[in-house]
């Protein structure tokens, strides 16, 4: 039996591989819970896009602040250390290179590491792109954190996207509930793989093809 | 003698004429101006171009404002939010005009137009829908598209503490695009909760000097809308 890996757990597969000093940006939704399986011995600096470093965990509800929130515009806390800043230092950390990981969702990736992840290129809708660009060209290591396959089954790796891009050639590695993925110049190297499952099964579910590069 | 300082939020705004383009602060409810952005409302100023982070949450400050129809075009990174939905119904409506900035596009857009710049290479949007038609260039082996400055005729904006030359300091995450939005408008007007002597911010902690800012008036218990 394949044992996929649930959302809190591809976080917590996520989070080993951040060192420690660490600059890292979680992007809103499934990537925030990475903040909960940080390593405890590990010195890691959360960056908020709307201007803070050293983001802490939500507070206590007598505590809620309005003025200092995330990304998602949900109250958070400030560690010791951290620091409030204006959007142009915000994204001059993000689009300049600053920080060493950036964490976001996905809906596609290339197998060149191209991303999909802010339009599902509906007609009508209003495109709403917020910082994921910025974040998608500017950190050292974009992660992206994702199930494997959409809800009905089909490939969310692809040899090309066929959603709106959000970057070109911006992914370094792909964490999904069922392996880890790097995007290296050869290829789709996979550098680890849940339990029960084959390279073969894992190939069939992946839309690119894939290099098996298991230690 | 300078004093900055106004009596009312009615006085502040009383000069912003239809048509003007006007850069409001905050993301999502923190640091957005609320007080100023009703007085506006009741102003009557129309036909607006706003530049905001966000556009709008529930029916309070810059929802409220496009409610009123006072907004022909906004430029912003993200209208879409769950309490959004004033805006969706008049994009749906085709009464306003949305142009879809990166975030990080439009703070540095305001900020090339605070620095008289006549624009810059960015690598955001490279290869996407949102720099379709641009003029691109590669630089060093990477590729950059071309962005304009934007500049304000106004801009309203929330600090926390300010004194009579207009010196700011701002509060937690509520700075966000405050600073930059104040230096790229001609005329800046600021809402504080407190003021302050002249000597009694520390000079080492302002964040926006005064000569980026017009008027300040104080609302001493802003509304947030969240």
């Amino acid at each position: 039996m394949i044992k996929a890996r649930s959302r809190a757990q591809m976080a917590e597969r996520l989070a080993q591989d951040i060192p420690d000093g660490s600059y890292v940006n979680l992007g809103i939704g499934l990537p925030e819970q990475v903040a909960n399986f940080l390593p405890a011995d590990r010195e890691i600096v959360l960056h908020s896009e709307n201007g803070i470093l050293g983001m802490g965990p939500a507070p206590a509800e007598e505590n809620v602040d309005m003025e200092l929130i995330n990304a998602g515009k949900k109250p958070v806390t400030l560690l010791t250390g951290g620091a409030f800043f204006n959007h142009v230092d915000s994204f001059t950390m993000m689009r300049g290179g600053h920080l060493d990981i950036s964490v976001m969702g996905g809906m596609q990736v290339s197998a060149k590491g191209d991303l999909a992840n802010w339009s599902l290129g509906r007609p009508g809708e209003p495109p709403a792109v917020g910082g994921a660009m910025d974040l998608a060209v500017g950190a050292h290591k974009v992660y992206i954190l994702m199930e494997h396959n959409a809800k009905d089954g089909s490939p969310k790796i692809l040899e090309r996207c066929i959603l709106p891009l959000t970057g070109v050639e911006s992914v370094d590695r792909i964490y999904t509930d069922l392996a880890v993925i790097e995007v290296a110049p050869e290829g789709l190297k996979v550098i680890d793989m849940v339990e029960g499952l084959t390279f073969e099964e894992l190939q069939k579910r992946t839309g690119a093809t894939l290099i098996d590069a298991r230690a | 003698m300078i004093n900055k300082f106004r009596d009312s939020v009615e006085d502040a705004i009383a000069d912003i004429r239809d048509g003007s383009t006007v850069l409001i602060g905050g993301f999502g409810g923190a640091g957005s101006p609320t007080e100023l952005i009703h007085a506006l409302i009741d102003q009557g100023a129309k036909e607006l171009t706003v530049v905001n982070n966000n556009a709008g949450n529930f029916e309070t400050g810059l929802a409220a404002l496009i409610k009123a129809g006072r907004v022909r075009k906004i430029i912003c990174s993200f209208p879409k939010a769950s309490h959004s939905w004033v805006f969706n119904e008049m994009y749906k409506a085709g009464k306003i005009e949305l142009e879809c900035v990166p975030q990080g596009t439009i703070a540095e857009r305001l900020r090339a137009a605070a620095a008289g710049l006549g624009g810059f290479y960015t690598p955001t949007a490279y290869g996407t829908d949102l720099a379709a038609g641009k003029e691109t260039r590669e630089i060093d082996g990477k590729n950059y598209v071309f962005e304009l400055p934007l500049h304000g005729d106004f801009a309203l904006v929330l600090a926390e503490r300010a004194d009579r030359w207009g010196n700011l300091v701002y509060r937690k995450s509520a700075r966000n695009f405050g600073p930059v939005m104040a230096m790229a408008a001609k005329t800046t007007i600021v809402q504080v909760r407190e003021f302050v002597e002249l000597g009694e911010l520390d000079p080492e902690c302002i964040v926006t000097p005064g000569i980026f800012v017009q008027r300040v008036v104080r609302v001493e218990d802003p509304q947030i809308s969240t």
